[in-house]
């Protein structure tokens, strides 16, 4: 065992070594192996891992220490209990399929190698964040996730959107980074440990609800929220679609935006100790899922559909950990991680097969041109919009019951999950009819390819992830970890679960009626609804809102430091000082005559005054210096 | 009958002044130079007069660094006035006025 967790933590790191080094040396075919293989064979030794954990053996070994200075250690220890094993699992294993698609996907771009040695690398910090068993650890895999994402999102640096879009992520989750470090040092500064088994075990000191604990649970959040993509730092997950599809899966489904639900589920015991601060995920959790969703609806890209679909989802998650259901949270970033990655790498297919065109009304005729891809991405519809016995169906009902069946306000947080679960199947069967269309909606007939089979062979088996993933007992797999859920009777069950199909339902008729039935209709609702729909499709404007009280003042006070501070203030300053002594060394400069007879005078003066001080000094003269 | 010490020192200060005033009043190089040889020269008679009366090496020590220096800086100074007088120029120090500002 505890020999077993770094390994699962070296092999990505060991091949984002090799494809960074020799990457460019070695043929095509050995980047792709070592690129996709480490982060295969990581996910063996993690399946090794799950094994003895479900023997009932837990890690928490410290290998060695980084530093230490008088009581503050820094150890390197890694904590493997049930909840961390299940974190590497999805990342290894979806991050693993996920990898193996991008051996097909990527095959023809010019950064093969350094692409594989992004990937290993992202893989490798998120491990480090999920593996760390103490808060600075957790918070360099944190940082180190933030660096991979920004040099994945900005991969095609020759599109000035990308690196704009890498940029926006890197500033945003900037902001989210130094709450994570504010919250170490509060952390550290009542509590005197870093450690997580230290944390827990003393976070009791700290007074319930009191301003200390939830502090640091608000500027964790703040890190959990810039990370995860919620309100209000939301604005750069759908930017982010400019990197790779690939990417965006791994970013979407394995790694990063997953990583602020762990985090609040990690640090449950003290979110437990904070009510208001875990109200506050909630809250953050129930309006993002609701705001994201509505944007949605809205959008025509196909791969910002997908990524205002992952924040929606995301929210259904913060929502879950905030009202206290860390399971329901986790087992639905399980199933997340199943549907979202085959939604994404489905949707690679579609883009590929329509010359990278992304806008979901040009496309069309899909079952006919690519019927493994169509099939999956209709499997993963269905199980992101909840449908009965698909993963996503036990997952989001899970959340939305815990959230109905809890008391006060919880139960508003309930209804608007449970309106989300209507949108979410209206907004997803929406992408689907207008893309994938059925043979009555006119498309031209373009000839369209199916992808490799190494890039559908990983989108069926996550299809068949996305369909039985519900029957996983992740809720008892976690038991030890956050005790065990209340609950519920068996007849509020099948109520509240024919309830969200029934949501679910209207969502999906809706969408059939308007964009596969009657696409007339929707123009009229369209213009009917006229100044909302310009709203949402401009994402409530608040990137625009952002541009004008950050960016825009920012840049302006640049200017103003770069215009008027550098050149007259700095500049002047030092030209100042250069100037003054130019002017002065004039009139010394006639000193200077160059004549020997004239130095040599100077030369026995100054001999001679020398003389008198240090006989003055010595007491020969009659006048008296110093002592 | 011994000498005093002072009389070394009287004819020590005697020389270094004459060398002094040669050096500020001459204009041939050459002597220039014969006056700075006769300032060191002073200091030296100086050194090893006070290091005999101070039954001390000390001095005798500096006198022979003082004339390995003066040494080493007099073939620098002849080369420097055969440039010089190579080149045409006058003879004369104050004329050698290149340094000014």
């Amino acid at each position: 065992m505890d020999t077993l967790a770094p390994l699962v933590l070296l092999t990505p790191l060991a091949g984002f070594l090799v494809n960074a080094l020799f990457g460019r040396l070695l043929p095509r075919r050995v980047v792709g192996w070592v690129g996709a293989g480490s982060i295969g064979l990581a996910f063996v030794f993690a399946l090794v891992a799950l094994s003895q954990v479900l023997g009932g053996q837990r890690l928490d070994q410290t290998y060695f220490t980084w530093w230490q200075s008088a009581d503050f250690n820094v150890p390197f220890n890694l904590y493997l209990d049930q909840l961390s094993t299940l974190m590497i699992l999805v990342i290894t294993g979806v991050g693993f399929l996920i990898h193996v698609y991008s051996v097909g996907y990527m095959r023809e771009d010019p950064g093969y190698s350094r692409f594989f040695a992004y990937m290993n690398l992202f893989v490798f910090t998120m491990l480090l964040l999920v593996l760390s068993g103490n808060l600075l650890w957790l918070i360099i895999g944190w940082a180190g996730v933030g660096l991979s994402s920004y040099l994945l999102i900005g991969f095609w640096f020759e599109r000035t959107s990308a690196v704009l879009a890498a940029r926006k992520a890197f500033v945003m989750n900037t902001i989210g980074d130094v709450g994570m470090v504010f919250a170490a040092f509060l952390i550290f500064l009542n509590l005197r440990v870093l450690d997580y088994q230290g944390l827990f075990s003393r976070v009791h000191q700290l007074p319930k609800g009191g301003v200390v604990i939830t502090a640091i649970c608000l500027l964790l959040l703040l890190g959990a929220v810039a990370k995860s993509a919620q309100l209000p730092l939301h604005t750069w997950l759908p930017d982010a679609m400019e990197g790779p599809t690939p990417v965006s899966a791994l970013i979407h489904a394995a790694t990063m935006v997953t990583a602020g639900v762990y985090l609040v589920a990690r640090m449950h015991l003290l979110y437990d100790w904070a009510p208001a601060a875990a109200a506050t995920v909630a809250v953050i959790g129930g309006l993002t899922a609701l705001f994201a969703a509505t944007i949605g609806t809205s959008q025509v890209d196909i791969k910002r559909i997908l990524a205002y679909s992952t924040m929606s989802q995301i929210g259904y998650m913060f929502l879950a950990v905030g009202i206290g259901a860390y399971a329901a949270g986790m087992f639905h970033f399980m199933t997340h991680a199943f549907f979202k990655a085959l939604l994404f790498m489905a949707a690679g297919n579609v883009i590929h097969a329509f010359h990278d065109d992304q806008d979901i009304r040009h496309m069309g005729n899909l079952r006919a041109g690519l019927p493994i891809t169509f099939w999956t991405f209709l499997i993963g519809t269905l199980s992101i919009s909840g449908f009965p016995l698909f993963a996503g169906f036990f997952s989001k009902d899970e959340i939305i019951r815990s959230a109905l069946s809890a008391p006060g306000a919880d139960f508003w947080l309930g209804v608007i999950a449970l309106i989300t679960a209507g949108l979410t199947a209206y907004y997803m069967f929406r992408l689907f009819f207008i893309a994938f269309g059925w043979e009555w909606l006119s498309h031209d007939d373009r000839h369209l390819h199916e992808a490799l089979p190494v890039q559908t062979v990983p989108i069926i088996i996550l299809a068949v992830g996305a369909v039985v993933g519900g029957y996983v007992p992740v809720a008892s797999f976690l038991s030890p970890v956050f005790g065990h859920a209340v609950e519920v009777g068996a007849g509020a069950f099948i109520g509240l679960a024919a309830l969200s199909v029934l949501v679910a339902l209207v969502g999906f008729l809706t969408a059939y009626l308007l964009h596969a039935r009657r696409p007339d209709l929707a123009v009229v609702w369209r213009t009917r609804l006229g100044p909302i729909h310009t709203l949402v499709e401009h994402k409530y404007y608040v990137d625009e809102l952002y541009d004008r009280v950050f960016v825009r003042p920012g840049l302006a006070l640049a200017r103003f430091l770069n215009d008027i501070v550098e050149p007259r203030v700095i500049d002047g300053a030092v030209n100042g000082v250069a100037d003054f002594f130019l002017l002065e060394a004039r009139e010394f400069r006639l000193i200077q005559t160059g004549r020997v007879g004239t130095y040599a005078l100077w030369t026995l003066g100054g001999a001679i005054g020398v003389v008198l001080v240090v006989a003055a000094f010595l007491g020969y003269l009659p006048v008296r210096l110093g002592g | 009958m011994p000498v005093p010490a002072y009389s070394f020192l009287l004819l020590s200060g005697v020389l270094f002044t004459m060398g002094a005033v040669g050096f500020l009043i001459r204009r041939n190089p050459l002597v220039v130079f014969m006056c700075i040889e006769l300032m060191l020269n002073a200091v030296n008679l100086a050194f090893v007069a006070i290091s005999r009366y101070l039954n001390s090496l000390d001095g005798v020590v500096f006198a022979f660094l003082v004339i390995t220096v003066a040494a080493a800086e007099v073939v620098v100074g002849i080369a420097i006035i055969v440039q010089v007088y190579r080149a045409g120029r006058p003879m004369d120090v104050d004329d050698l006025d290149l340094m000014k500002e």
